[in-house]
């Protein structure tokens, strides 16, 4: 099956916007967690016209698994290139599975500072939370087994895939 | 060949004790995480919860302020407990041996111990007695290395200079009294430096130095031709034994880091010493202060080269077998 990226960021984009007026959030800033995050922040960024930089956020230090399987070495710096006091934030992630990157990610921001809101933004949204986070905007919704993983890669172009795991 | 006790069988850092037996690539990781570490100062709230609920003890039998500060912060920044032991003042005056008194730390749950001893090998030795899950970090031993003072010089001169391959690094003074020189000449080699140059007379330099892959000069002049970074040594008085140096204002004369012995080196050349700073002897306080000199941001690079190797270590811990 082959799912339409481009039509799914639009309905994002579209959905985002009415969920910002409905709350009255002017100006808000855009975070892509590390790296698929990133890549869909990054067309969502443009889609919504934002004025502000674009953040970005490496969440390995704050997983609840480092005294199980330790650090990733790849991590990256996060780097949030703005005060989030007081904004309004749309937190962007590719994939919502468990809900502990969207956990750790929430702990990480609010390490910088106290935005007044936070949207979750998610390109799909593949079922099997284990926390109480959900997505306020999701580009589609599927259900999942443990079996089944979503990959999404690009950045250019950007294509999502469902594959089955051992 | 006996397996390198400082990584575990995965090949990740167990232990840190001194930059001979790793590989290039572990080396770079500490350098990759110390950058991502680095970005935690631009935090309000100015700490990860990595280490949260870890202790980690400063073992130190021998003094240090800097060295002890900079890792107490760097484990305050993982959110680990820290508690900072002074052993001169505490149980060898009792009697009680290192091994009794390690056994009691092990027994309070410590995850880390941070040593620093005046005999070299401490730390290996501490590192082959402890249990399994505990890890220990070399924070000096002896003349044999100080493993994460010449990490935090290799980040610093990445940060500035951005790759190795092209350099010509000199390390002036008093090789044979320093620790920091050996791991700094092991780490610039396995990083794979151009060529790394010791300046120094020979009452200061190791016997055969030269095994370590480095060019030995005697003439300070001739060695900081065209360099691209200077590191100046503190001359150690306190591990001086016999009159090795006629005096400090000769030093100084002849080994002495001025602007004007400088003009030699490549006009971008970078300026660097672990500390304290002995200003007058080995090194001019307008050079030690001047433009070209990155002495303090060594000093800022130490909390997230320490928090690095602090976490990797940590992060090796075996599964309990039925976690």
């Amino acid at each position: 099956m082959t799912y339409d990226v481009e039509e799914m960021l639009n309905t994002m984009t579209a959905e985002l916007r009415k969920q910002l007026d409905a709350r009255g959030a002017v100006d808000p800033l855009m975070i892509g967690i590390h790296s698929g995050g990133v890549w869909v922040a990054e067309r969502l960024h443009q889609l919504l016209q934002l004025q502000g930089p674009l953040g970005k956020l490496d969440i390995s230090f704050y997983r609840d698994d480092f005294t199980r399987i330790g650090l990733n070495p790849a991590v990256r710096p996060s780097h949030l290139p703005f005060t989030v006091d007081g904004r309004h934030i749309i937190l962007v992630d590719d994939v919502l599975y468990t809900g502990r990157t969207i956990r750790a990610a929430l702990n990480e921001i609010f390490d910088y500072g106290r935005p007044d809101s936070v949207i979750l933004a998610v390109l799909v949204d593949r079922g099997g939370r284990e926390l109480p986070i959900q997505a306020d905007v999701a580009g589609a919704s599927m259900s999942l087994s443990a079996h089944e993983q979503v990959k999404l890669s690009g950045p250019t172009p950007l294509a999502l895939s469902v594959k089955q795991t051992p | 060949m006996p397996r390198n006790i400082q990584l575990d069988e995965q090949g990740r850092l167990r232990h840190f004790l001194s930059i001979e037996g790793l590989k290039r690539s572990v080396l770079v990781d500490i350098l990759d995480l110390a950058e991502s570490f680095s970005g935690v100062t631009e935090q309000t709230i100015k700490k990860v919860p990595l280490l949260r609920g870890k202790t980690i003890v400063n073992l130190f039998f021998e003094a240090s302020t800097r060295t002890r500060v900079t890792f107490e912060l760097a484990a305050k920044r993982l959110s680990a407990d820290v508690l900072n032991v002074n052993i001169n003042a505490s149980s060898t005056v009792k009697g009680e041996t290192l091994l009794d008194t390690l056994q009691n730390l092990e027994a309070m749950h410590c995850d880390m111990f941070v040593v620093r001893h005046a005999d070299s090998g401490a730390a290996q030795f501490i590192a082959e007695h402890v249990l399994p899950h505990v890890h220990v970090i070399n924070a000096g031993d002896g003349r044999h290395a100080h493993p994460t003072q010449a990490m935090l010089d290799m980040f610093t001169i990445r940060r500035v200079k951005g790759e190795f391959a092209p350099l010509t690094v000199a390390i002036v003074g008093d090789v044979l009294h320093s620790r920091v020189a050996r791991s700094q000449i092991n780490a610039l080699t396995t990083l794979g430096v151009n060529e790394v140059r010791v300046i120094a007379p020979k009452t200061l330099l190791p016997k055969e130095v030269e095994t370590l892959g480095v060019h030995v000069y005697h003439d300070l002049r001739q060695g900081l031709r065209d360099v691209d970074v200077v590191i100046a040594l503190r001359l150690q008085h306190e591990r001086m034994q016999g009159a090795m140096l006629p005096s400090e204002h000769e030093y100084f004369q002849l080994y002495g880091i001025t602007q004007e012995k400088l003009a030699l080196a490549k006009p971008d050349v970078t300026i660097m010493h672990p500390g304290p700073i002995n200003r007058g002897v080995e090194i001019a306080s307008e050079v030690a202060d001047g433009p070209r000199s990155v002495i303090l941001q060594q000093v800022t690079h130490g909390i997230a080269v320490r928090m690095a190797v602090m976490a990797m270590a940590m992060g090796s811990t075996p599964l309990e077998k039925n976690a």
